[in-house]
């Protein structure tokens, strides 16, 4: 186990680099979000979230991609 | 075929010279688009389809790309260079149902800059297609890509699973991709600040208001120093002429000319095929589009509008939708047929049948925006604001209400930010020029047709045997005289034209802004009324027509108590 902390991506603070390490959701979810590049192991950055559960706004390689609210709690993420 | 917003619009009208609307977010296409490419003496017919992640879709507009893969013989696939291991996936699937393809590799400038460097000869070898590299905005690499279409191959590929694409895409981008260390452009500063809350809000706020300050501007001094000029110094001598020539009277003269005041012509009110029939496309209408169109194509093609979606998805979520539904929301200032098209991004039927109700009934189209800005603007600004304040109002309203009835969970937003570019001239030009003469190609006809039986019916006086049926309703709801309703009939062909028909009647300020709001609401145009059906079915576009009707007149009836 790593001594790292294991948040879910929306309480990742903006600025924050980390690897994504669990997705908890049924498979339609994890294709869809795989398909835009967020899978287990991927190193992302978080840019920013909007306030009032807005979405979330992350990095991966040269892509910013945008993940609603609810989708974004159940990305755990390990932070670096 | 690509995933999104890779740029095959902009390469697909390249090769084939057909003209298609591109700009910088993903799901610009939404149905296909068919033209010929000429290679030798061989003509090859060749498809624009919309862009996909995976051959397993989870849109409407996806679902057009699957299925449209099936009827191709040949695969052009479309890849952003620079985010090679995404686009590799559909590459793989694509590889994996053994049509020849060909690998089109775009943004291949902006590798570059981005400190990306890709071996072309190494990713050829193991993908075993032709890899070209392209940049689809300067025409750079098109030629070379024609040449190989009919190199296409189809290399021996095994039928992976989902994990065993992945681990070989990874092992063939750590061998063809370099990636070099590089700083952050201006651009991309802005595109972060854009999606932080707060400078999120302020950039927003300023993009829209000065886009409509803009759209205000461009559009006042086309019609106040061009077309309106154009009419009154140019045209309406010659009407005044073909008047008398017509004797002055009767029903041909009335027809063609109208009804004209002496030696003077009110190109508003006086119903002419001729005078009004021209002057309300083209000196009242057409600036609008020609000045709206150009805003919306910048922003569309700087790539504001998915940021856009970030920031309205809590708002949109009251609604019972995402926050890309703000796209289609947006085309629907302009009209509101590509707008219900474009509801094609959008997952589930429940949220395409909202999405799709609320641009019917609540945003209105630039050709009825015009006409608002025309005739209630001359009594004040103020009144204007209170038509587009109150169908804002009703948007939400009606969205909150909906939602709640609706059966069904809406999806969560999960979009791809394009980066922020600078709008290529070409593509923004083009679109203008295509929207504008679909303006021009579509509502003239129906415009000079809604104008000739409106003069037909008044001479048979049709209209007075429907005005006396409905006065109840109009005159005791909605606090309009009678008449009115005519011009509620002819909502039904053109709303530019309908809101003409209130001009000649006198309204005081409150009563063009009910009429302004009912027309809006009240039922769509035949052109959207005809997407509506296709698009949402014979059942839920009754539903939807109910939901229009009585919104219409409850709100029409609360206006008119208030005013």
């Amino acid at each position: 186990m790593s001594d790292h902390k294991q948040i879910p991506l929306n309480r990742m603070e903006s600025g924050q680099r980390g690897k994504v390490i669990e997705i908890q959701g049924g498979q339609g979810i994890v294709r869809r979000l795989e398909a835009l590049g967020v899978r287990t192991g991927r190193n992302i950055t978080k840019v920013s979230s909007m306030f009032m559960r807005g979405p979330v706004t992350l990095q991966i390689g040269n892509m910013q991609i945008a993940i609603g609210f609810g989708m974004a709690r159940r990305i755990i993420v390990e932070l670096d | 075929m690509g995933n999104p917003n890779v740029g095959k619009s902009v390469i697909f009208s390249r090769l084939t010279g057909v003209r298609v609307i591109a700009s910088n977010y993903p799901g610009t296409t939404v149905g296909y688009t068919k033209g010929y490419y000429k290679f030798g003496d061989e003509i090859a017919e060749l498809i624009d389809v919309p862009g996909t992640y995976t051959l397993e879709p989870t849109s409407e507009a996806e679902e057009i790309a699957s299925e449209m893969l099936k009827t191709g013989d040949i695969v052009i696939n479309v890849v952003d260079a620079t985010n090679l291991e995404r686009n590799l996936y559909l590459t793989l699937q694509l590889l994996e149902k053994k049509v020849p393809m060909v690998v089109a590799l775009n943004m291949w400038d902006d590798t570059e800059h981005l400190g990306i460097h890709i071996d072309l000869d190494k990713l050829r070898e193991l993908l075993g297609v032709p890899v070209v590299p392209t940049v689809a905005v300067t025409g750079q690499g098109i030629k070379e890509l024609g040449e190989n279409i009919a190199r296409a191959t189809s290399p021996d590929n095994p039928v992976r699973t989902n994990d065993e694409r992945w681990v070989t895409i990874g092992n063939i981008t750590s061998q063809v991709q370099t990636i070099t260390h590089r700083h952050h452009t201006w651009l991309e500063r802005l595109g972060d600040a854009s999606v932080k809350p707060l400078p999120g809000i302020i950039i927003a706020a300023a993009i829209l208001i000065g886009a409509f300050l803009l759209v205000r501007l461009i559009g006042e001094s086309l019609i106040g120093y061009v077309f309106d000029p154009l009419f009154s110094n140019l045209w309406a001598p010659v009407m005044l002429k073909l008047g008398d020539l017509l004797g002055g009277t009767g029903f041909f003269h009335n027809v063609l000319v109208g009804s004209t005041g002496g030696n003077e012509i009110n190109f508003v009110e006086s119903f002419g095929l001729l005078t009004t029939g021209l002057y309300v496309p083209f000196a009242m209408v057409l600036p609008y589009i020609l000045s709206f169109y150009l805003i919306l194509g910048l922003l569309e093609d700087i790539g504001y509008l998915p940021r856009l979606a970030i920031l309205m998805d809590t708002v949109m979520h009251r609604l019972g939708l995402h926050g890309y539904a703000i796209i289609p929301s947006m085309l629907g200032l302009g009209c509101n047929v590509p707008a219900i098209l474009a509801t094609r991004i959008l997952e589930s039927r429940r949220e395409r049948f909202i999405a799709a109700t609320l641009i019917s009934i609540a945003i209105p189209c630039a050709a009825l925006q015009a006409m608002v800005v025309g005739l209630v603007g001359q009594h004040g600004i103020q009144y204007v604001l209170i038509v587009y304040g109150t169908l804002f109002v009703v948007w939400i309203i009606l969205g909150i209400i909906i939602n709640r009835f609706a059966r069904g969970l809406s999806p969560e937003l999960l979009i791809e930010v394009p980066p922020y570019r600078l709008p290529p001239w070409r593509t923004v030009l083009q679109k203008l020029w295509m929207r504008s003469s679909g303006f021009l190609k579509e509502a003239i006809p129906i415009i000079l047709g809604a104008v000739l039986i409106i003069n037909v019916l008044y001479f048979l006086h049709v209209f007075d045997a429907i005005a006396n049926f409905t006065a109840p309703v109009v005159t005791g709801l909605l606090g309009l005289p009678k008449e009115a309703v005519t011009a509620i009939v002819i909502g039904f062909l053109r709303k530019d034209v309908a809101l003409g028909m209130l001009a000649p009647l006198a309204l005081t300020p409150g009563q063009l802004v009910v009429g302004s709001v009912v027309l809006a609401m009240f039922f769509p145009c035949i052109a959207t009324f005809v997407v509506l059906l296709r698009e949402l079915g014979f059942v839920n576009m009754l539903k939807s027509a109910g939901i229009m009707v009585v919104s219409a007149l409850i709100v029409g009836g609360l206006l008119n108590l208030v005013l």
